[in-house]
């Protein structure tokens, strides 16, 4: 793909992610930002795309030392993310119920 | 093999489209995180997203040529999941900021090694690398590299492995345009044709590296979700630069979304505490005045005075209105459960009770709203800065729980106080306040509060979970 290409890409990327974003409540920038910070995780593609090419023992264990960075920043990140929404889940549920029947 | 720029192992049609799905999934993932009903499913929608960008990786052609890269490549996979679960189950909700940083700094830290495992291969083939790879890359080195050791201070100082307070070294600035120089000189020297692993290591990684551990030393803890936020925007930059480099969308894209986003949430932070960014990056609370004007006004402080939970719990209970004030210190003590408590023994009495959320109480924006929600608080009686500041004036009692600077009047009235401006929640205004703490030590930012010298302002110290359990227990008995 040509550079101008995969600038116009990433300009209009760009405006996606700030429209997205600017709609954000206050409330939720904690578990914004964690979330964000998992979808950054997507590194460890650059890991897994060069690691079958890279020779010598150096350039892979630097490789494999990115896999496992970018691997921590993908699972714990959006596990983290998933723990902090999990606070916000449970409250319009029990409400809801509680409107429903007065159990 | 002569260019390197256009990678044999991804002509397929197919992955393209694959990564479009992702790309589709990370942003309906992304707007689902707007509202708390949709936000549990917004994350889980992008982490499929994610699980299907690193699918179609794995099926292009060549990516696994062999047994050993398919090897290397589960272990680093099984290593990363079996580092990166428990660290995510286990951690509390009040380290909740520090563990984004890390998270975030290893995956900055992944930018960098990828960018030098590159430059290292090119070199080993004797090719000229295409300005059009070698200058993303070479960008994606620096800023990784900065946000890997940047994030591992901001997690130090939030972990109170180092002090929170800003550390100074002399000519600090100077210092800091030297290291980007030489991070930014090498980098040219580099792209001009020099081939050399060295100074791509020592010039570039390294130098970068220092530089992102003093640019984040000398700021002031209070600071440091702006900094994480600015960091978390950084290693989405890097890695779009490094899809760039390696010609994949789903890099460009979700790494751009990224630093779009991160930029935004670091302006909208820095904001809320009438903050700019540059001023924050370039160091400490104002510089040395501040610290002077700080120490300045101790002459007129006045006395504390002490109470006890029999006493609070009398005022609570006959308060019409309470407001509570919680900070970083209620997240410490995990204190949100008995606040909780506290807060329907009060409205059994009939009293009104609504929290005030200063947009950067505890550490990180939302902070205290994920942890009273942990405990049950209604989503509707957590009342934002804006909204509440015009109550305390008709509040009987304000009781901060862990709270400091962001109750501190003189944000308000002190042009000399290194926060003068900040926006802060009023507390001042209302007939009482009582303040619980653990001791007069200063808040995080390290700044006096003439608060706790007011004689409406009565303390209770202790730790913050057994002082109110205490005033729980005295309100139930009334």
């Amino acid at each position: 793909m040509d550079l101008v290409t995969q600038l116009t890409i990433l300009l209009l990327a760009a405006f996606v992610g700030i429209e997205v974003i600017s709609k954000i409540p206050n409330t939720l920038h904690t578990p914004l930002m964690s979330g964000t910070n998992a979808i950054h995780g997507i590194v460890v593609l650059g890991g897994l795309l060069v690691i079958g090419h890279a020779d010598g023992v150096l350039s892979k264990a630097i490789l494999v030392i990115a896999i496992v960075f970018g691997t921590i920043n993908v699972v714990g990140g959006f596990l983290v993310t998933d723990r902090m929404l999990g606070m916000f889940k449970r409250k319009p549920a029990a409400a809801a119920e509680r409107g429903e029947g007065g159990r | 093999m002569t260019v390197l720029a256009t990678p044999f192992y991804q002509d397929g049609d197919f992955i393209n489209a694959l990564y479009l799905a992702a790309i589709v999934l990370f942003i309906v993932g992304l707007r689902g995180l707007t509202g708390p009903n949709t936000a549990v499913r917004g994350n889980k929608i992008a982490a499929v997203g994610m699980l299907i960008a690193v699918v179609a990786t794995l099926i292009g052609e060549d990516v696994v040529p062999d047994a050993e890269t398919a090897l290397l490549i589960a272990l680093g996979v099984v290593v990363g999941t079996a580092v990166g679960i428990p660290a995510a189950l286990k951690v509390r909700m009040t380290a909740m900021p520090q563990m984004v940083a890390l998270f975030n700094g290893v995956g900055g830290g992944a930018v960098a090694l990828i960018a030098w495992a590159e430059y290292r291969h090119a070199l080993h083939l004797g090719v000229d690398q295409e300005l059009k790879v070698l200058i993303p890359t070479l960008f994606a080195a620096i800023i990784g590299s900065i946000s890997f050791w940047g994030s591992n201070i901001a997690f130090a100082k939030l972990q109170e492995i180092l002090s929170g307070k800003p550390i100074k070294l002399p000519g600090q600035q100077a210092i800091n345009i030297g290291l980007l120089l030489v991070a930014v000189g090498s980098a040219v020297a580099i792209a001009a044709g020099v081939e050399s692993e060295l100074l791509f290591v020592l010039g570039i990684l390294v130098a970068a590296g220092v530089l992102g551990n003093m640019v984040v030393l000398p700021i002031g803890g209070a600071d440091m979700p702006v900094v994480i936020s600015l960091l978390n925007a950084f290693t989405g930059l890097s890695a779009a630069a490094a899809g760039i480099a390696l010609d994949n969308n789903a890099l460009i894209v979700a790494g751009i979304i990224v630093g779009a986003s991160g930029t935004i949430l670091t302006n909208l932070m820095a904001v809320a505490m009438n903050r700019s960014v540059p001023s924050i990056v370039a160091g400490g609370f104002g510089g040395g005045d501040a610290a002077a004007g700080a120490g300045a006004d101790g002459a007129d402080r006045g006395t504390v005075r002490s109470t006890s939970a029999q006493d609070v719990a009398i005022q609570l209970s006959y308060a019409r209105q309470v407001v509570i004030v919680p900070g970083y210190g209620m997240a410490v003590a995990q204190a949100q459960h008995a606040v909780r408590e506290m807060t329907l023994a009060l409205e059994a009495k009939g009293v009104e009770v609504k929290f005030a959320i200063h947009p950067v109480a505890g550490r990180m924006p939302g902070h205290m709203n994920v942890l009273l929600a942990e405990a049950d608080v209604p989503y509707d009686q957590l009342k934002e800065m804006d909204e509440i500041n015009p109550e305390f004036s008709r509040t009987d009692v304000s009781l901060v729980i862990g709270a400091n600077d962001v109750t501190n009047p003189a944000a308000n009235n002190d042009p000399n106080s290194p926060i003068y401006g900040m926006p802060v929640l009023e507390v001042d205004k209302s007939q009482s306040v009582i303040v619980l703490k653990r001791s007069m030590s200063s808040g995080f930012a390290g700044i006096d509060n003439p608060l706790f010298y007011s004689p409406r302002t009565s303390m209770l110290f202790g730790d913050a979970k057994a002082s109110v359990s205490d005033i729980t227990a005295e309100i139930q008995q009334l």
